[in-house]
């Protein structure tokens, strides 16, 4: 069981990773496009183009990039203990 | 008027059958453990209903109707704050699912209370998680159907009352009825509501302000500030966006509405597929939604408070049939959250609180059908509690909903983190860390400290981490027994 929390751990960083990324491409995409005077921004399909980098296509990517780091790295692992059957479901085996 | 309200009854009673059918199935299924049933459906979600009834419970109201009316007075900065949400089912299930999957069928744990009395041992932590959860949570329903209802006013124009016993008592009976089950497969139906919901709005929206590029400079018009990141008049300062990140970033880790979901799904791959499903699902809602209150102004620019907009956008522009299959997305929202809620409040009062302590921690000592009877009880109860303080809501109630979201923060988070991820943590840090955490969010929001534009929940949170160090030293060490249990440790 103990290489199946290891699993578990590196899931738990790859996400906060993911997170961290998406953290990321939300700042600089906000602030380094939207910063300036709105009447020098350019557009994408009528919106401003820090909002269209940041929010409308931010969230597709991130959706994207988790599809495939989950494909890749993700362990379908048990999530019950094979040699602790005794441990658990202590109260009322039967109905 | 009754055209908008039959699609809406319709739906309400579809929630019904499906609790009833729910309920049925399950007891041909001869379940082996009542509270594992009633309370968690017995670890059975697959990866879609897992991934729905995540962002069900964690969407609410203020995602329907407050979000997108501040996103109306403030502009793309508010759908950009809310954007900060997108990652809410990908970081509770990847942060914490796994682990709490495997050591919630090792206890039988289906509360975070459970958990957290199973790592800390100790009955204080158990104590003060469980009053903080009623307390918030009675708080968070009450204002949820007080915004259900008043939405049904002001879409139907039938009087506030009537809308809080049709989904009141709807929403309490079928979470009574049919458990957990009932509970996760009727926040998968009201996902898939509030999805359409959200794209009929928007396209709505959309079509009245003469297209995207039109509205856009439209609301330019108004207040150039509308579209930039910082809001009009500059009101949605960069401290307070990043505190976002916090609050409702890596803070819902804390929330144990949403937290609790890890225990009740079937296997990896469904927990993997829901992380996929839930976050491309929570993106467009919040994107639609918070847009459509933007758009909204362009529209309407003379609406007397933000919070009108998404009301008075489907009694415009939708023709009262379709008003009424449309307010079923906010009721949806709504009645989603409160439905978990209230689940979670009776197995607080329940397996928390009497079978721990009452019974022992042996729920063999009665008998399953009077267990069963009993948890059934407490759920009809705490619900109809709360049915009826919205008739008329106290005023404490409304004002504890305020710091509830936070509040539950300043609770949960550390104890479930750094119980996980930190071996040391103890019980004398969890203690000193919730109450610190407790106090100082109180002190700062209630007396609204000046921070200079930070969320009272950044200090709240490094005073709490502090205080669980400092509390981790004094206290005693962890046991083999729990360094086993936890991470395997020889």
């Amino acid at each position: 069981m103990k290489k199946i929390f290891k699993q578990a751990d590196r899931e738990a960083y790859i996400t906060l990773g993911l997170y961290a990324f998406f953290f990321l491409w939300w700042t600089l995409f906000a602030f380094g496009l939207g910063s300036g005077d709105p009447d020098e921004y350019s557009y994408v399909f009528g919106l401003p183009a820090w909002f269209f980098y940041s929010c409308v296509v931010g969230y597709p990517v991130v959706t994207l990039i988790l599809w495939l780091v989950v494909r890749r790295w993700f362990a379908d692992i048990p999530l019950d203990d094979i040699d602790a059957g005794e441990n658990t479901q202590k109260e009322g085996d039967d109905a | 008027m009754m055209a908008s309200v039959l699609p809406l009854a319709a739906y309400l009673l579809l929630t019904l059958l499906l609790a009833v059918w729910v309920q049925r199935r399950a007891r041909s299924g001869a379940s082996k453990n009542i509270v594992e049933e009633y309370f968690i459906g017995g670890r059975s979600m697959g990866g879609f209903v897992l991934a729905m009834t995540i962002i069900a419970s964690y969407t609410s109201a203020s995602s329907f109707v407050g979000g997108p009316g501040v996103a109306y007075s403030l502009g793309l900065a508010w759908v950009l704050l809310a954007m900060i949400q997108v990652p809410t089912t990908f970081l509770t299930l990847g942060v914490l699912g796994k682990r709490f999957a495997i050591i919630g069928r090792r206890l039988g744990a289906v509360t975070i209370t459970d958990f957290l009395y199973a790592r800390y041992r100790s009955d204080v932590v158990v104590i003060l998680c469980s009053m903080a959860l009623l307390v918030f949570f009675a708080a968070s329903m009450v204002a949820q159907f007080i915004g259900g209802a008043r939405l049904f006013q002001a879409v139907t124009g039938y009087p506030y009352e009537v809308g809080l016993i049709l989904f009141g008592v709807t929403v309490v009976v079928y979470t009574a009825v049919g458990g957990f089950r009932a509970v996760v497969l009727t926040d998968a139906l009201q996902g898939v509501v509030m999805v359409v919901a959200s794209v009929v709005v928007f396209m709505a929206v959309l079509e009245a302000g003469g297209g995207m590029e039109q509205s856009i400079q439209t609301l330019k018009a108004i207040d150039p500030g509308l579209i930039t990141p910082s809001g009009a008049g500059g009101q949605v300062p960069a401290p307070m966006l990043f505190s976002f990140w916090v609050l409702v970033g890596l803070g819902i880790l804390g929330l144990p509405q949403t937290t609790q979901r890890c225990f009740g799904y079937k296997d990896s791959r469904s927990m993997h597929n829901a992380m996929v499903m839930g976050t491309l699902i929570i993106g467009f809602l919040l994107l639609f939604m918070h847009l459509a209150g933007v758009l909204g102004r362009a529209v309407m620019p003379g609406l007397s408070s933000g919070d009108l907009i998404i009301p008075s956008l489907i009694l415009e522009f939708l023709p009262p049939f379709w008003a009424g299959v449309f307010v079923a997305g906010p009721l949806a929202a709504i009645m989603s959250t409160v439905d978990t809620m209230l689940l979670l409040v009776s197995a607080a009062i329940i397996k928390d609180l009497y079978i721990r302590y009452s019974l022992k921690n042996d729920a063999s000592r009665i008998s399953p059908k009077k267990l069963a009877r009993m948890s059934f009880g407490c759920t009809v109860a705490a619900g109809l509690l709360v049915f009826a303080a919205s008739f008329n809501p106290p005023e404490l109630l409304v004002w504890i909903n305020l710091f509830a979201f936070g509040g539950l923060e300043a609770v949960f988070l550390w104890p479930i983190i750094l119980g996980l991820y930190w071996k040391r943590a103890n019980a004398a840090g969890a203690v000193f860390s919730i109450l610190i955490g407790l106090t100082v969010f109180i002190f700062l929001s209630v007396f609204k400290v000046p921070l200079g534009g930070v969320h009272a929940i950044i200090p709240t949170l490094a005073f709490s981490f502090v205080a669980f160090v400092a509390g981790t030293h004094f206290g005693e060490p962890v046991s083999p027994e729990i360094r086993r249990l936890f991470w395997d440790e020889e």
